[in-house]
This record gives structure tokens, C-alpha cells and sequence, in this order.
């Protein structure tokens, strides 16, 4: 992987891919009817909903990958998409009170979508704090993976749960329904958003599990130098 | 079934256990009661109100006071390594923590049938008339609570601050249960036809059984050293 | 060290098993055989394993690297026949303070699926001289009776091998005495033994076999006489000498948690 597509050359489509994204949100796609020049922070909005959501996915996938093979490239990968995902999720509920407060003159709403990402960002958090806090590191990643499993395994139902409650007790939509009367140039936009969005995810996961490789040769070699001393 | 005796041996350890001293029943009923006592001073429900407030109260002092309950349950295992007493037998992992998961249930329902009967008292309320549909939507979100409770308190118990760590893991899993809990016991208590409300029990169930089987696998995870 | 005769009983087996603790290797390619009727001293300063490689034999920690086996089998593959042949007594007791010795052994009992539960917990009542303090809840036994329920525990399911992590610990001359009795008719029922400790004059009285183990690797494995104890405790002693100097003078075995005595007559 680092031969054929190496980190620099990864690095340089991201921003050129991030450049074409910037365009197209500001030149290419039209001014939104209702709600002015503010509405174009929505394809950075969803973009980052989508990546964070996918991130945990991962999370997920890396974690069952983990505990049945017990490799590291497993855990760091999963370690590295927590960390990378966090980001765009904080990401989804800071651009919210952006939209919301000039559009609709509130800060936040408890609408569906922004309680789940609310939620799923509470996982996040859940799950790099566990990493954080075991006291025996040796056993952090096995837990971490467990809580991982959990975590991903609840989200559709939060999902249910909380869009049946939304519709039980109503509140004012920030996103204003899924999808409803989006013009094809926006579609385009977003999409082309998301891949620039993701392209940036998988630098900094790669970026990421680097570092993370490293860490554990200089623990290696911390261990290799405590027991030759010692022998 | 040899795993069968072996759950209910674990659960009647638990509970002859916790029966001599009784410390974690007392400080979960009694958390829950200052949950509902607080509760006075900041909202004061009367007449309607009641009906909007109290469920959600109930659930906010469950919340807590079963958190407390899930730390102590394996707190008391460290004092001499019990759990590994248990880990040394040849003994399914899952067993181990089904039987702590129905101790911990029967635990939570001890302190939630004080905590009702408090709030009953205290803010004049009646549970009688919806009694039994009140029973079963709390029996099912209460299981579901338990269910994961359990094995987060098992991963907290590896962490330094576990008092907060657990409840970081708990409360956004726990999230479906909290929105089943409230919205099922407010239409139970309402007196609403059942079919309003039964999808929140099935939501509960669902949701109990998801995690009882996830957990019941992932548990040997939880406890190897 | 290993037997001639064919393999009729199963052995519990270490082969190149490493252990770390995030940073710290703990054990390092350590290879060990044990066999019942093997009474293995297992000797080594602080530090050095003693208690890690224990609780991998016993099954309580997973390898790091490496294979533990029972009878040939990998016992994390399927460890309900191991666990049943293996008992353990390590510094915490496994009990349960609010119940007494007797609902703990019979708690123990319904774990390991004893059949006969109530005579083998009467029994080993007997034989563990527990029955005036069987209704006693253990957390208002002494120290010394506390020990004595937990290695009746370890007993109870009659298991082939019995692995003890520092049993003089604590232990008045009476208790040693009776312990080392103990070991001794464990020993002559065929039953594989094998005690860590510091005190090198207790352990020496009924191992057959040493295993000396310093900084995680095995530097000696063979018979008990023959054992180059002088370098080996000299390379013990210069790695105490740069930890810290609070060795504890020879002879004081009451806490054995901070240095270690190396047996008055040297």
C-alpha cells in the first residue's frame, strides 16, 4: 500500500480533492431557496455525519477482526478509526448550531438526527476513554474491542428508538427531512464532499496506524533493553 | 445442565452474599430515594404534571442507582479475586455472567419497588390501576439495563475511575432503554390502550435479548488476564 | 528431567511461553514440564516471574506467546479438562468473606460439578482440621485459617496438579510444619507439585526438582541437589543490589513482600 500510493501522494490528492469539494460547494452548487448563503455549511454537515457513522462501523469491523485473529493491525486500525471519527463527529455537532442559529435563530434542537450523532459521538468518547483509563495496557485492546461490538450493535437501535420518539414528541427539524428536494447540482456536491471527506478520513486512519506501529517497536525495544539489563 | 447449576449457583452466591451485610441494596435504595427527594426541589410536580414528570424521574433514579449496583457487584469480587476463583473452574464465562446479570436484576427490582413505592408516597400517586402493565414495561427495560450494565461494570472494573468510567459506557448504550422506559411506563400510567405502547416493550425485549446473547459471547473477552 | 517411561499420565507443559504486561516482559521463551509426582521448587527473586508463570499454568493468564498444554492439548482450546486437573493457591484466597468455610467450599464445590459435594466438603474439612471454624464466615478467620480454607478449596476437586504461589506466607511454625506434611503425602499420593518461595530451607524440604527463574527466563531446571546455588543466588543478589536496598534481614519471613531470605545455612 505504501508503494503503490504512498502517504505524500495520498496527502496531495486529499487537498486537491478538498480544493474541488470547496468549489463546487461554493460556486458550482445553487444558493439554497429558503435559507441563504448558510445552508452551504450542509454538505460539510452531512458529509462529516456520514463519515463519523462509517468510522464506527469500522471501529466495529476492526474490533471482531481483533478478537478472532488477535492481530494488532486489527486493533490499531480500529484504535486509529475512533480517533479519526471522533474528529468528524465533532465535526457534524459543531456545524450544527453554525446552521441553526442564523437559519432558524436556535442553537440546537433534540431532532433525530442531531440526538443520535449526539449519541454516537457519546460512544466515541466511551470507547477512547476506556483505551485511556485501563490500568493494565496489555489488556486494552481486548476491552476496547468489546465495548466496540456493543457500541456499533446499539446504534441502529438507538436509531429506532429515537426516531419513533421524535415522532411521539415532535421538534423543529434542523436538516429538514431526508433528502427532500435536493437540486442534482447539490447531490453532486455533497457526494463529491463525502469522497473528499472520506479521502481525508483514510490519511489520517493510514497516519494514524503508523504511529501506531512505531509506538509499539519503541515498547519492544523498552522491553528488550528492561530484560538484557536485567539478565 | 451442569451450566444451568452452575448460573444458579452463582446467583444464590450473590445473593446469600450481599445478604449479610446487604451494603449495596442499602446504598441503591438509598441513592434512588435522594434522586426522588432532589427531584422535589427542582420541579414540585402537582395534578398533571405528575403524569409527564414522574416517569421520567423513576427512570433517572434507576439509571443511577443500578450503575451503583453494577460497580459494587464486581467491587466485592476484587476484595480476594473471587472472579478468578471462578475463572480457575471449568466453568463457561457466560455462566459466570448470566449468573451475576439475574443477582444484579434482582438486586435493581428490590430498589426500584422502593423507589416507586417512595415516589408513590411522596408525590401522591397512584401505580395500582396500570400495576401490572407498569410491572412488565419495567421488568423488560430493566433486564435490558442489566443486561449491559453487567458487562460494562466487568470492563469498568479494569479501569482507574471506574465510579465514572461506567456510566460513560452505560448511559449512550443504555439510551433506547431510557426513551422505552419513559415512554412505555408514561403510556402504561396514563392508562393508554396497551397497542400504543407495546412497541416500547418489544423495543425492550428486542433490545434485552440482543445484549444478553452479545454479552453472554463476548464475556469470556471481558475476563481473560 | 524428563521421564523414561512411557507417557501414561498427562503433564502440564510450558513450551516457550512469553508474558508482558504492556512494557514489561514478565517471562520470556520459558519452557517447562511438569509431571505428576513432580515436586518442583519454583526459586527466584522479586520480580523475576514466579507468580506470572503460575497463573499461566493455572490457566489464569493467557500466554503473551507460546502454548501452555495438558495432556498435549493447547488448554485454552478447551480448558474445562485442565482447569479440572489443576488447583491453585495464590496470595488472594478466592473466598468469600461474608460466607463461612464450609458454604465457600460448597460453593467451590457446585463449580468445579462435584458430584458427592457435602462428603468431599466434609472431608476435606477433616482433613484440613476446619471443622471447629467450618460455620465461621472467613473474613473473622486469622490470616493463617484463611490460607488453610483456600488450599482446602484448591483440594477439593482432587486435581493432579497443585500449584502454590508463596504458601508460607504468614504461616506460624505449626502451620509451616503441617503444610509441608501435607505436601509431602500429596507428593507420595502422585500428585504434581510445585511451590514458589522465597524461603529456600521451607521449599527445599519437600521439592525434588528446581527451577530457578530470574527476569522472566528459566536459568536452572533440573534435580534440587545438584543445583548451583551459589550462582545463582550471586546473580540474584547483584540484580537486588542495583534495585533498591531494602532487603529485609535474613530470617524475617513474616512479609515476604520487599526483599527475600535465602535460607540461613548457605
Amino acid at each position: 500500500m505504501n508503494k503503490i500510493f504512498p502517504p505524500t501522494l495520498h496527502l496531495i490528492v486529499t487537498y486537491a480533492w478538498l480544493i474541488v469539494a470547496t468549489y463546487l460547494i461554493f460556486f458550482y452548487a445553487p444558493q439554497e431557496a429558503t435559507m441563504g448563503e448558510v445552508q452551504r455549511i450542509f454538505y460539510i454537515h452531512v458529509s462529516s455525519a456520514w463519515t463519523a457513522l462509517l468510522a464506527y462501523f469500522l471501529i466495529f469491523l476492526g474490533s471482531i477482526a481483533y478478537l478472532w485473529k488477535r492481530r494488532d493491525s486489527a486493533d490499531d486500525f480500529a484504535h486509529g478509526a475512533a480517533e479519526v471519527g471522533f474528529v468528524f463527529c465533532t465535526c457534524v455537532l459543531v456545524t450544527g448550531p453554525l446552521w441553526a442559529k442564523p437559519v432558524w435563530g436556535i442553537w440546537w434542537t433534540w431532532d433525530a438526527r442531531l440526538t443520535l450523532t449526539f449519541v454516537l459521538w457519546l460512544l466515541f468518547v466511551a470507547y477512547l476513554m476506556l483505551r485511556s483509563y485501563v490500568i493494565n495496557p496489555g489488556r486494552a485492546a481486548v476491552l476496547a474491542a468489546v465495548v466496540g461490538i456493543m457500541g456499533f450493535v446499539d446504534v441502529p437501535i438507538d436509531y429506532m428508538a429515537i426516531r419513533w420518539w421524535r415522532t411521539q414528541h415532535p421538534q423543529p427539524v434542523i436538516a429538514g427531512g431526508e433528502g427532500s428536494g435536493l437540486d442534482p447540482r447539490m447531490w453532486v456536491a455533497l457526494l463529491v464532499t463525502w469522497g473528499a471527506f472520506l479521502c481525508l478520513f483514510a490519511y489520517l486512519l493510514r497516519q494514524s496506524t503508523r504511529l501506531a506501529v512505531l509506538r509499539r517497536e519503541v515498547a519492544n525495544l523498552r522491553r528488550l533493553r528492561g530484560s538484557s539489563q536485567g539478565g | 445442565m451442569r451450566t444451568l447449576g452452575v448460573i444458579s449457583a452463582i446467583f444464590v452466591k450473590d445473593l446469600r452474599v450481599e445478604w449479610r451485610h446487604r451494603e449495596t441494596l442499602a446504598s441503591m435504595c438509598i441513592f434512588g430515594l435522594l434522586v426522588v427527594f432532589l427531584f422535589n426541589f427542582a420541579f414540585e410536580p402537582a395534578g398533571e404534571e405528575r403524569l409527564r414528570l414522574l416517569p421520567g424521574l423513576l427512570w433517572i433514579a434507576f439509571a443511577f442507582a443500578g450503575v451503583l449496583g453494577f460497580n459494587r457487584s464486581f467491587a466485592a469480587e476484587r476484595e480476594n479475586a473471587g472472579l478468578e476463583g471462578m475463572r480457575l473452574a471449568p466453568v463457561d464465562p457466560g455462566a459466570i455472567y448470566l449468573g451475576k446479570m439475574l443477582a444484579n436484576l434482582f438486586f435493581m427490582g428490590i430498589a426500584e419497588v422502593v423507589v416507586v413505592f417512595a415516589t408513590s408516597l411522596w408525590y401522591n400517586f397512584s401505580f395500582i390501576p396500570a400495576l401490572g402493565w407498569f410491572a412488565l414495561t419495567t421488568f423488560f427495560c430493566t433486564l435490558g439495563y442489566v443486561a449491559v450494565g453487567t458487562t460494562f461494570g466487568a470492563v469498568a472494573a479494569n479501569t482507574r475511575m471506574r465510579e465514572v468510567m461506567l456510566p460513560v459506557l452505560q448511559f449512550p448504550v443504555a439510551v433506547p432503554i431510557f426513551i422505552a422506559g419513559v415512554e412505555g411506563t408514561t403510556g402504561a400510567l396514563k392508562g393508554d390502550p396497551v397497542s400504543d405502547y407495546a412497541g416500547w416493550i418489544k423495543l425492550a425485549a428486542g433490545y434485552s435479548a440482543i445484549f444478553v446473547v452479545l454479552s453472554y459471547l463476548l464475556f469470556e473477552y471481558v475476563l481473560e488476564e | 528431567m524428563l521421564s523414561d517411561t512411557p507417557r501414561a499420565k498427562p503433564a502440564l507443559e510450558l513450551r516457550d511461553v512469553s508474558k508482558q504486561f504492556g512494557d514489561f516482559q514478565a517471562l520470556s521463551g520459558v519452557c517447562l514440564r511438569v509431571e505428576p509426582g513432580d515436586s518442583i521448587l519454583l526459586y527466584g527473586p522479586n520480580g523475576a516471574g514466579k507468580t506470572t508463570l503460575l497463573r499461566v499454568l493455572s490457566t489464569l493468564a493467557r500466554p503473551s506467546d507460546g502454548k501452555v498444554l495438558y495432556d498435549g492439548a493447547d488448554v485454552h482450546a478447551n480448558p474445562t479438562v485442565a482447569k479440572a486437573a489443576i488447583g491453585f493457591v495464590s496470595h488472594a484466597t478466592f473466598l468469600y468473606g461474608e460466607l463461612t468455610a464450609r458454604e465457600n467450599l460448597e460453593f467451590a464445590g457446585k463449580l468445579f460439578g462435584l458430584t458427592k459435594s457435602p462428603e468431599r466438603v466434609a472431608g476435606v474439612l477433616d482433613i484440613f482440621h476446619l471443622q471447629e471454624r467450618a460455620e465461621t464466615p472467613v473474613r473473622e478467620l486469622s490470616r493463617g485459617y484463611q490460607q488453610r480454607v483456600s488450599l482446602a478449596r484448591a483440594f477439593l476437586h482432587a486435581p493432579q496438579f497443585l500449584l502454590l504461589d508463596e504458601p508460607f506466607t504468614g504461616l506460624d511454625a505449626a502451620s509451616t510444619e503441617s503444610l509441608q506434611d501435607l505436601m509431602r503425602s500429596l507428593q507420595g499420593q502422585g500428585k504434581g507439585l510445585i511451590l514458589s518461595t522465597h524461603d529456600f530451607e521451607q521449599g527445599r524440604a519437600i521439592a525434588q526438582r528446581l527451577v530457578a527463574l530470574e527476569g522472566g527466563k528459566v536459568r536452572y531446571d533440573g534435580p534440587i541437589h545438584a543445583a548451583p546455588l551459589a550462582a545463582l543466588r550471586k546473580g540474584a543478589r547483584s540484580q537486588e543490589s542495583e534495585a533498591s536496598s531494602t532487603a529485609l534481614p535474613e530470617g524475617g519471613g513474616i512479609s515476604l513482600a520487599v526483599g527475600e531470605t535465602y535460607g540461613r545455612n548457605d
